[in-house]
């Protein structure tokens, strides 16, 4: 399977990724050659095999409903590239 | 049972509402559903946020077992199937308060899926609305986009809260089911404490799926009105996208799907910023979480642990104390309130004290913005007023003095009804011979009243009047009545 | 003195204990070895400070008769390990100087056990590589040369393998998803261990593929990784895949003898075009671990040939969701953009390189609309698939014996331009990871050109001490004991 230019730009905005006008054919090749090595698996018959999400067989843990963690702001705000005072700031939304 | 006419008139006939909820409700927890940050809400930005929350490089959920409970409770609140294997996904999308990128929700595989609810119309009309699956999701941040021209601010504390979310089969017709839905989807999580639903701060917000077709007609195609957060609100924004999606028909438009959000300053709703792409959320199961799995027993323990449900109560309302559906309807809207009427009611009659609880408490709070926690009379007081007027002594209407005063003077010890009305002097006269001569009086000095009434019946009223006035309003009106009518002879 | 770098872990444990040296001495050792070795570009990162001060701690606590496991030896960590109050940063752009408040489960165990760290080691980008040629610090070069030409030290874990070999740390600790640990090892002539899916703990390791990635060593010697997977190994509470179960002590476990057990030849991993050299390591392995009283089975793993287009549909899926939080909001580098799409595009343009944008664009295609059933659900059935060959040939053996790599190290640029081309580099390890099963690298031989071949096990799950005693053996047998000329050192 190929992926067309058009493509290249739709899966790079849903990752947000920026991509030049001239990255985009060379990124439509490597894709596309990615996807016709993987494509071999349409060979195989997978009828009724249920797909393997995790190698874990245990049963899900969890954790009791207490307050254990949060509370140190400082520590989470420390490697913001930009913030005003408690918040973390970021070009502003438009919804 | 027939339906309502919903219909809404158009310019080209008859169009029909077509409405589905998707409500979210905070899960009523301590920690959060993924992190062990706090929930609670108002805390200073970032306060309550984990190295998970804020998913910083190599972060991992770990899930809070409290919250699953809570969502088999709902589920079995809502009369729902609980499913005992489900799965979370993750929900990919890009938005600065979405901290990972995505968020850990459920979608093919929910916790709960079918259920149902029964809502109350006016004319005590009961409508069923199908509820199609509950699942378990996180919360996102708050972002701020009005403190600055040209920055907008994130606040993560939100992000990770556990958040049910609830959607219902496209089976209301009118802003009003609408409304009488979320009301009675809030009480039933109030009363199984899995949420406190409380609007103002967020922790229950609809979103509102709108169309409108001509009756008969295949569905229309709907918008989403998002985060509506107060039932007067979810009944305006209806009534506006309603009229927008038929006037745009009728005047040869197509309704275009579309996010829309809720205005409550113009009333209106409008279409947020879309991108083509925006619904791709790519979902597929959490590497870092496994299928979420309980026992049956889980499940059953958590049932037998249910309170009395709304519906079960007002039944038991109508049935037991002989109530109308109305009253009970009202009783039941909170479980505080069902409770303080059943203190109230015990060993009396619960009609009277029915009454007023919803005559005089219930006025008394919404006027003083109380809520029935705060009540200045008591249950017991109630009972105790109940009771006076009972034995006569005092009569209805002096009973409503007694309670106003005991509504402005708060519960103090010995301000109970009996001290008041000993107080005040309020005691009813009920001694025959008294109110017989205080008759007499009244009669003996209006002779041709009495020629009236005897001609007019209806004029013993002024004479019932004049006694009242003349036993300072303390004589027991139905004795005052029937002498009344006995010496003028028209008994 | 001797040359204090010569040690291996075990060696200098035990030099410690008898007071020979002290962790002080040991570390500066190391330290001096990595200051005049940055022709390698092993590390991103030195810490000399705060190994000084771990080491001078460890002499107290050796001197208090308090020595932990693996007190004041030194070590490396793998730049994809967070290290709280150190950078981090994934060798990637886009974490710009990103430094965590919070330490990794797993280093934090090695740093409980007395461990002394002297850096982070360079990677290949959020570990996806093969070569070490995608670090934004510059490739590594490996310690191993032939005619002249510099050579990749394989990846993802590049920076840990060519600091093992060339002895600027006694062991280093290393990621694999789809071969990271085991193919630098092959390509260096060490040993690298990657335990069984949820033997070490996730929690504070950049996640690239939640669920193949796993923490292991990079050790001189089969011993050495004992060592390390014992202390690196734990239950953690903070990480829902981490599986509750005892960490054994693993050196005890190398007994040397594998009379009896029953050693699996799997005929799918005989490629096509496979080089002769690598053949017959293979064959001379059997006969080694026959020698040695073990039974030689063979076995079939049908599903071998689709386990790497399996592994390059989910990894690359599961990547592009985990990658997402780099966005420039809360931490790392940001680019500026005139709206918040538009800083998100810009700040991951600039911050991502080729592989990783890649990796991240074939996972997006993968899990969209229309694709996901086809691509992702098909990967993760053929997975189940691959999973079950290896139940299925456990029933007739307790280990299987592989080649690592098909091919020795190679230079350096040589595959860049072509990503299928380096993918295939992890065609005998993947399977490993898909099925969440443990596997290791022992240096096995040379091949013509004088480079390193490693020779791969694979265990059961949770069979790492079965699986360590067979590569000890195999590691005895083999005698692997050349080393890399120094050519680098300033």
């Amino acid at each position: 399977m190929s992926v067309d230019e058009n493509m290249v730009r739709r899966i790079a905005n849903l990752a947000r990724i920026g991509v030049s006008d001239d990255d985009v054919p060379g990124l439509a090749k490597e894709l596309s050659a990615i996807l016709g090595f993987v494509e071999q698996l349409s060979e195989l018959d997978t009828d009724g095999v249920k797909p393997l999400t995790s190698a874990v067989e245990d049963k899900i843990r969890g954790r009791d409903d207490v307050v254990t963690d949060g509370g140190y702001a400082e520590d989470v705000l420390a490697n913001a590239p930009e913030k005003d005072d408690e918040y973390f700031a970021v070009p502003k939304v438009v919804e | 049972m027939a339906e309502t006419n919903n219909l809404i008139a158009g310019a080209t006939g008859d169009w029909e509402i077509v409405l589905g909820l998707e409500v979210h409700a905070q899960v009523a927890s301590t920690a959060k559903l993924f992190s062990g940050a706090a929930t609670e809400f108002g805390a200073e930005p970032n306060s309550q946020v984990s190295l998970v929350d804020a998913a910083m490089p190599g972060m991992l959920p770990v899930i809070n077992w409290f919250c699953v409970e809570q969502a088999v409770r709902t589920g079995l609140g809502l009369k729902a199937q609980i499913n005992n294997y489900s799965v979370f996904d993750r929900k990919n999308y890009f938005y600065p308060d979405l901290p990972q990128g995505y968020q850990i929700s459920q979608f093919q595989q929910p916790i709960v899926g079918e259920g149902a609810i029964e809502i109350d119309l006016d004319d005590g009309v009961v409508k069923k609305i199908g509820i199609e699956r509950l699942h378990l999701e996180q919360d996102a941040g708050k972002s701020l986009h009005d403190q600055h021209p040209d920055r907008s601010f994130v606040d993560l504390n939100r992000s990770g809260v556990a958040l049910m979310e609830i959607v219902s089969h496209p089976d209301m017709r009118s802003a009003a089911e609408a409304q009488a839905y979320v009301k009675k989807l809030r009480a039933i999580l109030r009363y199984l404490g899995t949420c406190d639903g409380n609007m103002e701060q967020g922790s229950l917000r609809a979103d509102v799926n709108v169309s409108v077709r001509k009756p008969g007609d295949e569905l229309g195609t709907r918008c989403e009105i998002k985060n509506v957060n107060s039932i007067r609100f979810i009944g305006q924004a209806i009534e506006f996208e309603a009229r927008r999606q038929i006037d745009l028909i009728e005047d040869g438009g197509t309704v275009e799907q579309q996010t829309r959000l809720f205005d409550p300053k113009t009333g209106e709703t409008r279409a947020m910023r879309s991108k083509e792409e925006a619904h791709d959320y790519r979902y597929f199961p959490d590497p870092d979480l496994l299928p979420l799995e309980f026992s049956q027993d889980f499940v059953d323990e958590i049932a037998e642990s249910l309170p009395e449900l709304p519906d079960d109560k007002k039944a038991r309302f109508i049935n037991d104390y002989g109530l109308t559906p109305y009253d009970a309807g009202v009783l039941v809207g909170e479980a505080e309130n069902a409770a303080f009427f059943e203190a109230a009611a015990e060993g009396r009659d619960a009609k009277a004290v029915a009454n007023m609880v919803i005559g005089s408490v219930f006025a008394g709070l919404n006027k003083a913005d109380l809520a029935i926690a705060d009540s200045p009379v008591t249950a017991a007081q109630v009972g105790q007023l109940v009771d006076l007027i009972a034995d006569d002594t005092v009569s209805g209407r002096t009973a409503k003095e007694v309670f106003e005063l005991m509504f402005e003077e708060g519960p103090e010890q010995g301000k109970d009804p009996a001290f008041i009305v000993d107080e005040k002097g309020l005691k009813q006269v009920t001694d025959t011979g008294a109110i017989e001569a205080a008759v007499d009086e009244v009669i003996a000095a209006n002779p041709d009243k009495v020629a009236q009434a005897q001609e007019r019946p209806k004029m013993a009223g002024w004479f019932v009047g004049q006694v009242m006035q003349a036993t300072g309003g303390k004589a027991n009106p139905q004795a005052v009545n029937k002498l009344v009518m006995q010496k003028l002879g028209l008994a | 003195m001797a040359d204090l770098t010569e040690l291996n872990l075990a060696e200098a444990r035990d030099g410690l204990a008898k007071k020979e040296f002290s962790a002080v001495e040991l570390t500066e050792a190391h330290m001096a070895r990595v200051s005049a070795s940055s022709a390698l570009n092993a590390y991103v990162l030195e810490t000399p400070e705060k190994a000084l001060e771990m080491a001078a701690e460890s002499d107290k606590k050796i001197a208090a008769g308090e020595a932990r496991p693996l007190e004041g030896l030194p070590i490396g960590v793998k730049d994809l390990f967070c290290t709280k109050g150190v950078r981090t940063t994934a060798c990637s752009n886009i974490l710009g100087d990103f430094t965590p408040p919070y330490e990794s489960t797993v280093t934090q165990n090695l740093w409980g056990d007395g461990a002394v760290m002297l850096g982070k080691l360079n990677n290949d980008e959020f570990a996806m590589g093969s070569s070490n040629e995608t670090s934004r610090f510059g490739p590594v070069v490996n310690p191993w040369k032939a005619n002249g030409t510099e050579l990749v030290p394989g990846g993802s874990s590049g920076g840990s393998s060519a600091a093992v070999a060339a002895r600027l740390g006694i062991a280093a600790t290393a990621t694999d998803t789809g071969g990271s640990i085991r193919q630098p090892a092959a390509f260096t002539g060490t040993v690298g261990l990657k335990p069984t899916y949820g033997r070490c703990s996730r929690w504070g390791i950049v996640a690239f593929a939640s669920s193949l990635d796993q923490a292991g060593p990079i050790t001189h010697t089969v011993r050495d990784a004992a060592m390390m997977l014992t202390s690196m190994a734990s239950f953690d509470k903070r990480d829902t895949t981490s599986i509750e179960r005892d960490v054994p002590d693993y050196e005890a476990a190398l007994t040397g003898d594998i009379k009896g057990l029953r050693v699996g030849i799997p005929q799918e991993y005989r490629v096509d075009n496979m080089p002769a050299e690598i053949e017959n390591l293979w064959q001379q392995g059997i006969d080694w671990l026959k020698a040695a009283g073990a039974e030689i089975v063979d076995v079939s793993l049908p599903h071998t040939k689709y386990a790497l287009p399996a592994y390059y549909i989910i990894a690359p899926a599961e990547a592009s969701s985990n990658l997402a939080r780099y966005d420039g909001v809360r931490y790392g580098a940001r680019q500026n953009g005139v709206d918040i799409d538009d800083m998100y595009a810009q700040t991951r343009a600039a911050g991502f390189g080729d592989e990783v944008k890649r990796r991240v664009m074939i996972g997006t295609y993968a899990l969209s609309a229309g694709y996901y059933d086809a691509y992702y659900v098909k990967a993760l059935q053929v997975r189940r698939l691959i999973a079950e060959d290896f139940t299925k040939a456990y029933e007739k053996c307790d280990v299987l014996l592989t080649p690592t790599t098909p091919s020795a190290a190679f230079p350096i640029g040589k595959n860049v331009e072509d990503p299928l081309e380096m993918y295939l580099n992890d065609v005998f390890t993947v399977t490993v990871n898909l099925a969440g099963l443990p596997g290791i690298s022992v240096p096995a031989g040379l091949d013509s050109d004088g480079l390193p071949l490693g020779l791969q096990l694979i265990g059961k799950a949770f069979g790492e001490e079965e699986l360590l005693r067979t590569a000890g053996v195999l590691e005895e047998a083999a005698g692997f004991d050349a080393q890399p000329q120094d050519w680098w050192s300033a």
